[in-house]
Parts: C-alpha cells; structure tokens; sequence
C-alpha cells in the first residue's frame, strides 16, 4: 500500500481492538499537494497524468524513432499496438478510407488512457489517474469537440444539426419526439456517458483493491488472519482483474470515440 | 503517512465535478502525446510500413518474373533440343542415303573397270595369239620349205638317209626351241 494513499487510519488499528474498520471512501481519492506554484497545487494523479504522456511518447519514441524494414523488438511491439488500434478499431468502425486521418488521434488516445488506467498496479504509484473525473473528462471532451465540429463540417450547418437530430422525415408525428431524444442523447448525454464510463470502471477497481488491502491489514488479529488470507487472495485476484478491466475501457473509450467520428462522417448518424 | 489528516479535513467534493486543474493537465496529456505521434512517430513508422509492403511485393514481383523468364528459357531450350534432334536424324538419313549412294557408284566403278581390264586382256591375248600364230605360221612354212629341200636334195632311196634326215631336222628343231629358250 502506498504511503500516499489516504488510509486514514492508524496502522495498529486491528479488529478486535474496539477500532472500527476504517473504510475506504472519496477521501481515498484525494491527495495532498506534492508542491505548489502560487495557487497551482501539484497533486500525485497530475504527476501520473504527466508521467502517463512520458510513458507513451517514450515507448513509442523508442519504437518508431529510427525504424527499420526489418523490426527489432521494440518496434515490432510498437507495430503489434499501433496496428490492434490502426485495423482493430479504427478501420473496423470508420472504414480504412475514411478512417486513416484518425488513427494518430486514435492511437494516442487509446495509449494514454490504458496507460493513466496502468498506474492502478504499478507499484508506488497504484492509482489509476481516469479514477479522477477530471481526466476521463478531459480526453472525452476532446472527442466531443472533434466529432461535433467534423459533423458540421462535413454536412453544413443544417445538415450538422439534422444528423445530430436524427432527422428523418419518414418518421412522421414521432419525428419531434425523437429530435428531442437524439438531442439530448447526442449532445448532452453522450460526452457524460463516455466520460463516466471510464472513470467509473477505474474508480470502482481502485475501490475495491484498496477495500481489500485494507481489510487485510485490519484483519490482522486473533481469527480474523484467515478472513485477513481470504481478503489477501481478493486483492491478487482484483489486481489481475484490474489489469484486464485496464486495457478493456481504453479499448471502449477508443471504440466508443471511433463510432461518435463515424457518425459525425456519415449521412445518417 | 501526513495523508491520514486528510480524513478528518472537512467534506471532499462530490466525485463528478472535475476538477479544473486537472482537467487542464489531462488536456496537456494528450495534446503532448498526440503531438509526438502524429507528427513524428507515426508517420515515421507509416512510411517503414510502405516500405515493407513494397520490399515484400517487389519481391514477389522479382521472383514472378524470374519464374516466368526461366520458364520460356526452358521452352526455348526445349524447342531447341527438339530442332537438334530432327537436324540429327535429318543428317543421319542424309549420310546413310549419301553412303548408299557411294557405295553404289563404287560398286559400279569396280564393275565398269574389271570389265576393261577383262576386254583389255582379251584383246592382249588375241593380238598374243594373232602375232603367235602368224610367226608360227611363217616358221612352219619355212621350216616345211627347209625340210621338204631337204628332203628333196638327199636321196629319196635311202630310207636310213632318210630317216637320219628326218632326226636331224627333228634335232635342229630342238636345238632351235632351246636356243629361242
């Protein structure tokens, strides 16, 4: 468990000493300024963010910096990620003619959220940055900005608005009920969902491993070291869970930013 | 373990309410990453990729055209090897008949020649055989004439004269024979 971690509460606080088990909560996802630049305050999960672009770029700069007709092995793993996302995801859902101007976009998007998500087993860090709103928020209001503006490039200003809409004259006396619908699932619920589909599968992960660290340590005394083994077990078996759950959210993130470009490029949403 | 007063520190805000700082440096976040990415990182690795693709068809483009080049050098090959072997048998007929041919020419050349050399011998052996016997002719008829004086100028009465004429004539002709021996 890292030092940094709100744990609030004493290290000798055990079961069976009148101490009541400390459970984690939102505290656990608030952390103390490291250093402060006049009102800036830099927290743990800004470094990780920061550090998560570092990763990326260095990985990828160790990769594809000077590449070869014939990979060495960074490369050829470098290639293996870039083409899961270049054909797995983007030419899968916007097509290979349309798609081939998202990929960077894609591929960097895809990276660095797996990568902020990554921190939550990485030793000392152990904290996933997209468990803070802010940060799903951010990479999802980028996505909405993208594909609001490719909407109304690619059809106009009407056409922008009737895409969005859903607009389709076959409809007939349904056709405002649905304008209605699409608008707000569309525009207004639709950077929320994505947004909160991350944070929300990070935030719960995290949850659930600290609950269980700390019930292994509070369990520590008399009988309890067999429920304290049973919760040990929970948080190996959450790490790797987690350590799936990782990489599946930035797939759906990617996934889910591909198919809003797909829509805003073609003729009906 | 300083983040232990945290706890105790008043309400945290509610969890979907980003904070702005934050949300500023994950907006950083990517714009670093997409940066380095797209404009250096990617393509570099796009333009390896059409490299590969292109070294991997030029390949196979090369090892197309190879195949296709040895196979008309073998078709040529074999057109050839088939022209040769009827040039051959062409040849070897035309020797065969050419040899008849001489064979034939021979045969009738030995032919034509024996039969010369037989007429010439013939002819030999006649005027042999003339010259002979117009010589013997001349030396019978004088041989006669000498044995018939003779036997005219001895006596016709003594018959031993006689006969001794007759031997010696007979000796001076076998004198004669062995002398012209």
């Amino acid at each position: 468990m890292s030092a940094d971690q709100t744990l609030a509460f004493d290290p000798d606080c055990h079961i069976f000493t009148g101490c009541g088990f400390p459970a984690p909560g939102l505290h656990t996802f608030i952390y103390e300024p490291i250093a402060t630049w006049g009102g800036f305050e830099l927290t743990k999960p800004m470094l990780l963010a920061v550090l998560s672009s570092i990763v990326v770029v260095g990985f990828f700069w160790a990769a594809f910096r000077k590449p070869k007709l014939v990979p060495g092995k960074m490369q050829m793993i470098g290639e293996a990620g870039y083409d899961f996302v270049r054909r797995g995801i983007v030419y899968e859902i916007i097509g290979k003619k349309d798609g081939e101007k998202y990929v960077p976009f894609m591929v960097s998007m895809f990276f660095l959220v797996w990568m902020m998500n990554l921190w939550s087993i990485i030793p000392l860090a152990q904290f996933p940055v997209t468990s803070l709103i802010a940060f799903p928020a951010a990479l999802a209001l980028i996505v909405y900005v993208l594909w609001v503006s490719l909407t109304f490039k690619k059809h106009g200003f009407v056409g922008g608005w009737k895409n969005i809409v859903g607009w389709d004259k076959s409809l007939g006396p349904i056709l405002p009920l649905v304008v209605v619908l699409e608008f707000f699932s569309n525009l207004i619920i639709r950077p929320f969902t994505h947004a909160v589909r991350l944070f929300a599968n990070m935030f719960a992960g995290h949850l659930l491993i600290v609950m269980f660290s700390l019930a292994s340590w509070y369990l520590l005394n008399g009988i309890g070291i067999v429920y304290a083994g049973t919760s040990f077990v929970m948080v190996l078996v959450m790490t790797a869970f987690e350590l799936f759950i990782q990489a599946v959210q930035a797939y759906v993130f990617v996934l889910l930013a591909c198919s809003y470009v797909q829509g805003a490029l073609s003729e009906h949403h | 373990m300083n983040a232990l007063l945290l706890a105790a520190e008043g309400e945290p805000q509610p969890p979907l309410l980003p904070h702005l700082d934050e949300l500023v440096i994950g907006l950083i976040a990517f714009v670093i990453v997409f940066g380095f990415l797209a404009k250096k990182l990617l393509p570099n690795i796009n333009k390896v990729l059409v490299e590969r693709r292109e070294a991997i068809e030029g390949g196979i483009e090369k090892a197309e055209s190879a195949q296709i080049e040895a196979q008309s050098v073998l078709e040529q090959y074999k057109a050839q090897l088939a022209e040769a072997r009827h040039e051959a048998a062409r040849l070897r007929q035309e020797a065969t008949e050419q040899g008849t041919a001489i064979i034939q020419e021979m045969k009738a050349e030995g032919q034509r020649q024996r039969e010369e050399i037989i007429a010439a011998g013939h002819t030999q052996i006649e005027a042999d055989r003339k010259a002979a016997a117009s010589s013997l002719r001349q030396d019978v008829g004088k041989l006669a004439t000498d044995l018939a004086g003779k036997l005219v100028g001895e006596s016709l009465q003594d018959v031993a004269r006689q006969s001794r004429t007759i031997d010696r004539f007979l000796d001076e002709l076998e004198e004669k024979a062995e002398a012209v021996r």
